[in-house]
This record gives structure tokens, sequence and C-alpha cells, in this order.
């Protein structure tokens, strides 16, 4: 039941107030702008991009100020802001096989065309604290580069060098390619759900929810074994077909990092085996995520691979509930919202139900009473 | 397509589209649009804005559609090559200004700001009519590729060496 209540006004104006006071903290200290979220914490405004669905560096930038650093607040406030946009167009897919790439890395192929691109990772880094940082001693810094640019094209270490000799499965294409594609931002999701909308559904997935889930198929409770084939970190230019041009315009580059797992194989008696796949595509630089994605995509496919349910990251419909983190935090967080009149209403009946039981045990007690002299005898 | 893209008089129609749309064939006008623009839309505003106001500042416009924000969903496809999915939206401007003469220009570019959308129209419609401004285009794309070369080339330097080490006693 819902009952109107007024009366926190002031307490609410005055609370936002003290937010506004304490996001910028010491007026001491330089306030700080969002270019330089933008700019020096590009990897948190990379994952409110891909988990508030939206991808837009400088409102990312401006989410994390406003939201104090909370990444979940960040991608709330996204969520929110998208949805007061109209939609003009859905891309033509894009081609992640011509990325500009920044890093590109092969577990499954020590010497592979295009070779091993490391890129801007924190790989290989010893974790210790580098308090250059802290002091403000960092010098400019510029990279080396070297005498070639690396190669436009990279080949794919699935489709052009493992499919090669047919020893993975083709990634199908459904006969009619044109066939209408599942969006969970405009329709409420059914099950069983398709891949595209699993694959939509994990990609803007909590990073924390999807990497356990990758994680506990790893130690065994899914029945998937993964290596890495490729990763890829880099930009693709995005194409849209308006109606009033008829034809193809590119918009501009976003950057994705995509992984591709090779996976436990399959066959028969008849048929030949393969090794299988789960796919990984998220917006921005995030590896841990677009791996743990590829995991549990891999997973989800237990029933078109005939494997049996064993744990959590398989059961589509547990994954594709739990996944949104503004859904969840949601559900959890309205717990602390004013439930007066519910809680009234509980409180009511354990009291109902506690008299009740104290009439009866009284009862019990006197009859009791009068009985037992007659047992004493 | 409009009648501005069935025209064949139009600048560097001889030069490599460098984003060919593969599903449908266009033709050489068409394809030096989608240059073009897809060089426009990669281009700040600043630049945009001061080389109209150069060369452009007294040119009679209007606008045919105001700058617009929205979004486009962006679709992947699973295994890169497989069934598409939405894989999720980005901030979109568009915009269509009409010169004096009634050439019709159009951008859609990446992002929230108006004013790079309305240059970027304005160069499309200023292209179309007379293209006046292929050298500034031809400097804007050879300025992007020189960057994106620089990038390629850092990245380039982290690439893996493997060399193998000798061992056992030969000696």
């Amino acid at each position: 039941m819902y009952v109107a209540v007024k009366g926190g006004e002031r307490a609410i104006n005055n609370a936002h107030r003290l937010l506004a006071e304490q996001r910028r903290g010491d007026k001491k200290v330089a306030e700080i702008q969002t270019d330089q979220i933008e700019q020096q914490l590009s990897l948190s405004v990379t994952r409110v991009m891909a988990e508030g669905s939206l991808y837009d560096r400088d409102l990312a930038a401006l989410a994390i100020k406003q939201g104090r650093g909370d990444l979940i607040e960040a991608i709330f406030l996204m969520r929110a802001y998208r949805t007061t946009l109209p939609r003009f167009a859905f891309s033509k897919p894009i081609k992640t096989a011509e990325m500009d790439v920044s890093r590109r890395i092969s577990a499954t192929f020590k010497d592979l065309p295009g070779g091993q691109i490391l890129g801007p990772t924190f790989d290989y880094t010893h974790r210790l604290l580098d308090f250059t940082l802290m002091a403000n001693g960092e010098e400019l810094l510029d990279a080396p580069s070297g005498d070639q640019p690396v190669d436009e094209h990279m080949p794919r270490v699935l489709d052009d060098i493992l499919n090669d000799e047919g020893l993975i499965q083709d990634e199908p294409v459904p006969g009619d390619d044109t066939a209408p594609v599942a969006d969970l931002t405009r329709e409420p999701i059914k099950f069983p759900a398709g891949r595209d909308l699993r694959l939509q559904n994990l990609s803007r997935g909590d990073e924390g929810f999807v990497l356990a889930l990758g994680y506990s198929t790893q130690r065994g409770y899914a029945n998937s074994h993964a290596f890495v084939g490729e990763i890829r970190y880099g930009t693709v230019s995005v194409e849209i077909e308006p109606e009033e041009l008829g034809f193809a315009i590119d918009i501009g580059d976003i950057e994705l990092t995509e992984c591709e797992t090779v996976n436990k194989f399959k066959g028969s008696k008849t048929k030949l085996p393969q090794f299988t796949r789960g796919y990984g595509l998220v917006f921005g630089q995030n590896e841990r995520k677009a791996i743990s994605m590829a995991l549990v995509d891999r997973a989800m496919r237990a029933d078109e691979m005939g494997e049996q349910i064993m744990g959590p990251a398989q059961d589509s419909e547990f994954v594709m509930e739990h996944s949104d983190n503004v859904q969840s935090t949601g559900f959890v967080e309205h717990i602390k919202l004013p439930h007066y009149v519910d809680f009234q209403g509980e409180l009511e009946l354990v009291r109902r139900m506690r008299t009740e039981v104290e009439e009866r045990l009284a009862k019990l007690e006197a009859e009791s009473a009068q009985s037992q002299p007659e047992a004493a005898e | 397509m409009t009648a501005h893209t069935a025209r064949t008089d139009g600048p560097g129609q001889d030069q490599n589209p460098t984003h060919q749309n593969k599903t449908a064939p266009v033709d050489q006008a068409t394809a030096a649009r989608q240059r073009w623009m897809s060089v426009l839309a990669r281009t700040p505003r600043a630049s945009l804005e001061a080389r109209w106001a150069a060369s452009y500042g007294d040119q009679k416009w209007s606008m045919l559609r105001e700058p617009q924000i929205g979004m486009v969903m962006v679709r992947g496809r699973a295994g890169g090559a497989g069934q598409r999915f939405n894989l999720g939206e980005m901030t979109v401007t568009r915009c269509a200004v009409t010169l004096s003469d009634g050439t019709v220009g159009h951008s859609y570019v990446k992002g929230r700001d108006r004013l790079q959308a309305q240059y970027a129209a304005l160069f499309d419609a200023i292209m179309l009519r007379d293209g006046s401004a292929s050298d500034f285009i031809d400097d804007l794309a050879a300025a992007q590729a020189e960057a994106k070369r620089d990038h390629a080339r850092k990245v380039a330097a982290t690439k893996v060496d493997f060399f193998t080490l000798v061992r056992g006693e030969d000696e």
C-alpha cells in the first residue's frame, strides 16, 4: 500500500546541498574538470559508456564527476539521459576485422600473421605503486614509434587461421540476414532468449557480475574450458544509411574491445570434432569484461551444444535477469526507502500473532495448573 | 537517393573512396561524397568554423533541419561475422542546410556538437555545389591519415619480437 507523506522537503534539499558540498571536497584542492576525467580516467569512462550502453566520452566523464566517482551511479545517469534522445538509425554491423588495432594478442598461436601487439596494457607491470604520480613528478611522456605502422587488416585467429582447416565451428549467419534483431531496450526480455539478446545483455551487464560468472565457468560450474584465441582493442568506423541519402555514410570512430575464445570441442562418431566459440564485444578498452563476456556467452550456449546445465553461468534466465546493475541496484536499494505503512502492517500482524500465542500459552498453563494437583496425588 | 548524388560534375570523383560501401555498388559521385562526409565527421568544430569564416563567411544559407542530437544503435555480429546483435547506442548529431542556389547539404556526426554538425552540412553542400572546398577536405584527410599513422607506429613499437634462447653445451 502506498500513502503520500509530506514533510521531508527541507531535509531533502539540505541533504542534496550537503551532497554537493561533499562532492566538491576541500575547496583548497583544485576542482576536477570533466576533460581531465575523460583523458586521465579513461577506463572509468569506458566502463560507464559500456554499461550505460551509450557511447559518449564527455557525457560519461560528466556522469563520473556528478556521481562522485561511483560508477554505478554514473551508469544510472547515462541510462537516464539516453531515454531523452530519439534514435535516428541502426548502424550497419561494425567490421571488427577492419579494426585499427591498438592491441592484438593471441594466447593460442605464438607466431601469427600480424604479430602479437601488446599496446597499452597493465600486463607485465609489477603492480607496485608509482609514487612519482602522487608527487606530480611525472615527466611529459612520449611513447617510442616503430619504423612501420602496424598492419591495417590483421587476420583473425578464429576465422582466418583456425577455420582454414575447419577446426572451429562457423559463426552461423541466419538465413535471413535482414530479420529483426532483438532489442532489450524496446522489448522486455523473453525466454528462451536468442544469442542476439544474450550478447546485448552481456555487453551492457555489470562487469563484476559477468567477471564472477566467467570465473565460475573456469572453476567447474560449466563444461567449457576456454583459450583466448584473440583479443583486439582499437577503433572501428560506424556506418549508417540515412533514408534521405539512400547510401551508407561513415559517422565517426568508436573504440571497442573484442575477445574470441576457443572452447572445448564437440563432435560425434559421425561428425568431425571441432572447437566451439565464445564471443565478447564491449565499448572502449576493457579486456576483463570482453574475456568474461566470451566465457559466459559460451556457457549460455549449453542448450545449443546439447550440454548438461551444471552451473549458473549456463542458465540464461539467471544470468540475464541479474546482470543489469541499474536494475539490481534499484531493487536492492529501494528497500531503504520509506516502507512505513508496509511495516506497520507487519508489526500489527506480529503483535496479533504474539497475543494469540500468549493467550493459548496462558490457557495451557491454567489447564496444567488445574490438572497438576490430581497428578501429584 | 537525392538529386545531388546523381551529379557527376562533382570534384574528387576520381579519388579512391576510403570507405566503400560493400553491400551496394555506388557510383563515383556518391563514393566521393561518402569520402568527404567521412572526413568532415572526424573534423573538430573549431577547424570547420575557422575555415568557413575565412572562405565562406559571406554565403547565404538557411537551415533545412536544425541540428538535432540523437542516437544510433551500434550493431555487431557474433564472432565478428555471424548473427547480428545490438551492441549499444552512441550519440550522434544531424543537420541539413540549404545554400542560396538550393543545394542541400547533410551531416551525421558522432557526438553532441551541434555546430560541428551544422558546419559539416554546410561543407557537404559546398562540395556538392562546386567542389571548392576539395583542397580543404584533402588537407583534413591527409592530417587524419597522418595522425592515424603516427598512432599505428607507436602501436607497432609494442609488437613482440620472439627469439629463442640457445640452450645446451655445444662447445
